[in-house]
């Protein structure tokens, strides 16, 4: 037993609520994980496939005619979309696969809302010859057919789950149940910066690459930090991935934006931070933070027309941030984030994942209002091409 | 004497306890309480009783769609504290656990919760989804209420952990026959007796055996290595599929302990 552990919480937030069988899992894990962290030839192999294979890092590029439309601060979008694999997903699933094949485990399951981590995680598995499957929700699967037929063309098995609101979820219910039950030859690959220490931790350390790069570029493009980021949050790891690297800088402002589905007042939504009626502290898929939930501490079923954002709780560290002030949460609605993506497309080229256009359309409300000195970067967290027949059904009953 | 010591008592009276799971609310109220009434009638040493949940991540498919359809019908973690104090006025005297997961406990309050519960009548809880280690404050309300607060082992627990649940433990220690989710199985599992074996050396305690046993062969086989047997899916689903339920809980539980 090693004696070295990471901090399990942020704030009271995050911790272990999981039952007994996962426990010793997770202890191995987190193991494994430190020890990898800690081995320059882990980095060194992670470093190569992003490089090599995922494309980093992956461009800055300064959004001319929306900037120019909105009239007010200078856009930058961070191109996760230009990510092999077309998300920020990979980031995650690359640097788990490895960790996965250092612990000797030869199966991968993981969950997938708008199927990016599932697509993600059937690429790594593709690519490092280990057997994938993937929990997804049927609701998910009918909204997100495209990325169903990439992960089999990929050798991936996706198992549709039929329990509750049909949605990430119950998926992630699924996908725990059959770690439970295959504990000794399983890793499961949770993709995103929540569920039970060491997850939240390890999902962000993987992601943080963004936000390093990010640093980077600004200080070689413009010679200066960003003031303002702002990034969409389901559970919230290309949020947190982006974010990290800037925390220290008091200077710089953090916005998360949630998905605002039909409206707060609707009840229809997955904002979590907006509505207290429903979303309270609790603790869903193992970790104590923001959870919807009805008085009787039953999850609600969240709605949004992003199957990524579609999620009851939030990533604790996001939690601990709102907290803490450091970072500010916002949401938009369905038909604000169509319209966002929508623009995008027309000013930029650029179709953006749903998920995306979400922080995009919080951005043009907020672009207008603030001096052209303003700098913001938007995390273009991935791309589009997945919700075409979303947008184009959403469209034509409009 | 405190609720937890009519837990321990028994399974001095009882070798091996017969000790049931429901659900309560499963298919609706009135007839869950009347299914508790008539296993306690049958011979049920103590009862298990599932509090239902959105999201039971421990539970297999019987378990899962007796809470969905109790949670259509309006049950809420209210309602099976009332549900208790009702059983406990209608004269049922064996030991009840409130069995759920924490998510309703933290929402209902978790003092309220304890204080309630107790002041109904159960004796103790079992919290799947709350390891020792996140369980500091309801631990410390339970010992005030005289409560038990159950925890589970599996066997794939290290010694280690064997030692720190065996020592946190009240009322019994239960035992997760196989590591995996809560269903009826065909055939236990071959490393049951050794895994048995490694926490009595760790505790004198009470150990309980639940998950997958559902025959009669499976409940004496288990009886022989511990002193607990606890049987859910199998009843949820015997119940489920029978048109008088209480009829059919009365002859399920005789039939396994008679």
């Amino acid at each position: 037993m090693t004696t070295q552990t990471l901090p399990q919480k942020f704030g009271p937030y995050g911790g272990q609520f999981v039952p007994e069988t996962l426990m010793p899992a997770l202890a191995e894990l987190e193991e494994a994980y430190l020890a990898a962290r800690s081995d320059p030839g882990f980095q060194a192999e992670l470093d190569h496939l992003l490089r090599t294979y995922v494309g980093r890092p992956t461009p800055l590029s300064f959004a001319r005619r929306l900037t120019e439309k909105l009239g007010g601060a200078q856009i930058y979008l961070k191109r996760e979309d230009l990510a092999h694999s077309g998300a920020h997903k990979i980031n995650n699933a690359l640097g788990q696969v490895l960790l996965a094949k250092r612990m000797g485990k030869q199966r991968i399951i993981a969950e997938t809302g708008a199927g990016q981590h599932g697509v993600a995680t059937a690429t790594a598995c593709a690519l490092l010859g280990l057997d994938c499957v993937v929990y997804m929700g049927t609701v998910d699967m009918a909204r997100q057919a495209p990325n169903v037929f990439r992960m089999r063309l990929m050798g991936a098995e996706v198992r549709g789950v039929d329990s509750g609101s049909r949605t990430l979820k119950d998926a992630i219910n699924e996908a725990i149940r059959d770690w439970v039950t295959n504990i000794a030859d399983t890793y499961y690959l949770l993709g995103s910066a929540l569920g039970p220490h060491p997850y939240p931790t390890m999902v962000r350390d993987f992601q943080s690459v963004i936000g390093r790069e990010t640093r980077e570029q600004m200080q070689e493009t413009v010679g200066r930090l960003p003031d303002s980021i702002v990034a969409c949050v389901g559970g919230g790891s290309n949020a947190i991935g982006i974010f990290h690297a800037f925390v220290p800088d008091e200077q710089v402002d953090l916005i998360g934006v949630e998905a605002g589905g039909n409206g707060i007042p609707s009840g229809q939504h997955a904002a979590r931070f907006a509505d207290p009626q429903i979303g309270r502290p609790g603790v869903l898929h193992g970790c104590y933070t923001y959870v919807m939930q009805n008085a009787d501490g039953q999850i609600a079923l969240t709605h949004s027309i992003s199957a990524g954002l579609d999620y009851a709780a939030v990533g604790p560290e996001h939690t601990y941030l709102r907290e803490t002030e450091r970072a500010f949460y916002t949401a938009v609605t369905d038909d604000e984030a169509l319209a966002a993506f929508q623009t995008l497309c027309a000013q930029e080229g650029i179709i953006p994942a749903l998920e995306s256009a979400h922080a995009v359309a919080e951005a043009i409300r907020r672009a207008p209002t603030l001096p052209q000195e303003h700098i913001m970067v938007i995390n273009l967290s991935g791309r589009g091409d997945k919700d075409l027949d979303t947008v184009i059904s959403t469209l034509r009953q409009a | 004497m405190k609720p937890v010591d009519a837990i321990t008592q028994t399974f001095v009276r009882h070798k091996p306890a017969f000790m049931p799971y429901f659900t309560l609310g499963y298919p609706d109220y009135e007839t869950s309480l009347a299914v508790v009434e008539a296993c306690a009638a049958a011979g049920a040493h103590l009862m298990e009783l599932g509090v239902p949940f959105s999201d039971p991540l421990a539970d297999g498919p019987t378990i899962q769609q007796s809470m969905q359809v109790a949670l259509q019908g309006g049950m809420t973690l209210e309602k099976c504290i009332t549900a208790v104090a009702t059983l406990r006025a209608r004269q049922i005297t064996i030991p009840f656990m409130l069995m759920g997961y924490i998510n309703p406990i933290l929402a209902y309050g978790t003092a309220r919760f304890v204080q309630d519960a107790a002041q109904a009548g159960a004796n103790g809880l079992i919290v799947p989804d709350l390891p020792p280690e996140e369980a500091g404050e309801l631990e410390t309300l339970c010992q005030q209420h005289g409560l038990a607060l159950t925890y589970l082992l599996s066997p794939n627990s290290s010694n280690s952990r064997i030692k720190l649940v065996t020592r946190k433990t009240t009322g019994f220690t239960y035992l997760v026959s196989v590591t995996g989710i809560t269903g009826a199985r065909t055939a236990l599992p071959p490393e049951l007796g050794d895994f048995v074996q490694r926490v009595r050396a760790q505790t004198e305690g009470p150990l309980a055996v639940g998950f997958g046993i559902s025959t009669r062969e499976q409940v004496q086989a288990v009886g022989e290595l511990a002193d607990g047997v606890i049987v859910g899916s199998a009843l949820i689903r015997a119940v489920g599929d029978a048109t008088d339920k209480p009829g059919e809980a009365y002859r399920f539980v005789r039939e396994l302990v008679g």
